[in-house]
């Protein structure tokens, strides 16, 4: 077995289903961000992945750092929405917050 | 040899507590495999020859947006009467999409003839800087807004609003 390109694809492309299956069927809200998370992960390892099998490419990197950046970013803010909606509702089951719908 | 034992050691601690972060029932085990996901992700990076995204990783995620996702989880904390059992009504159609998103993807990546060569691994810190300070200075500057304002965003969205309290007490007065 040689490792090559397509073997990261692969482990990027099952951490992707594993967390868009989290995403969808988790009713935890900080579950369903680890499952973001996990999307999140699985992207930057193609960008790594590609830009190592690439000559001279350093792009992808640079743009990988620029997605866990971001992750930080979203993650901070989302974890205070899931406070503030813990404190309002006395959960953090995503269901409940459905406040808007009615 | 020894190169192929260690990509799958590190495939294997990065999709196993994956596993483990989707289907457990418990929040905060699913927080720890979560930490061993990201371990295992900052170790392909270390294996691509990306050094400096690979301690970055360990920085951010391992450091800060993990520590910050289990005190959320320790301050959330859901009585276990309180949980319900998934319906399998509820399980089964993002199983079927999520499986199906993946037989799509490996479907594209075994079939694809990638012409993709190794490249010679380097040290990657300085050339990152490099770039960051030339060609990705708008994007570089751009995120330090974001997270600034991502910042500013979460203290005021989890301040205590003492605010309301004053406004009942001015609506009284005035009443």
């Amino acid at each position: 077995m040689n490792i090559g390109l397509p073997h990261f694809l692969t482990v990027s492309a099952a951490l992707f289903a594993l967390g868009l299956f989290a995403v969808m069927s988790r009713r935890n809200s900080v579950a369903i961000l680890m499952g973001v998370e996990l999307m999140l992960n699985a992207a930057n390892v193609n960008f790594v992945a590609f830009s190592r099998y690439v000559q001279n490419g350093i792009d992808g990197q640079i743009l990988a750092a620029f997605v866990i950046v971001l992750a930080a970013a979203e993650a901070a803010v989302a974890l205070a929405i899931v406070l503030a909606l813990y404190r309002n509702y006395g959960t953090v089951n995503a269901d409940t917050a459905q406040s808007l719908k009615r | 040899m020894i190169r192929d034992l260690v990509f799958v050691a590190l495939a294997l601690l990065a999709v196993v507590p994956a596993i483990w972060v989707v289907f457990s029932r418990n929040i905060v085990h699913a927080g720890f495999a979560l930490l061993f996901t990201l371990l295992g992700v900052a170790g392909l990076y270390a294996f691509l020859g990306a050094d400096f995204l690979a301690v970055t990783q360990l920085m951010v995620y391992v450091g800060g947006v993990l520590v910050l996702v289990l005190f959320t989880v320790m301050m959330t904390h859901v009585p276990a009467a309180g949980r319900r059992r998934h319906g399998l009504d509820r399980l089964v159609p993002p199983a079927v999409f999520a499986a199906a998103v993946f037989g799509v993807l490996y479907k594209v990546i075994t079939s694809v003839e990638w012409k993709a060569v190794a490249t010679p691994s380097k040290a990657t810190t300085a050339e990152i800087g490099t770039h960051l300070m030339t060609t990705y200075i708008f994007p570089f500057e751009y995120v330090s807004i974001v997270l600034l304002g991502a910042m500013i965003g979460a203290a005021i969205l989890i301040r205590e609003r003492r605010a309301t309290d004053d406004d009942e007490e001015n609506r009284e007065a005035q009443a």
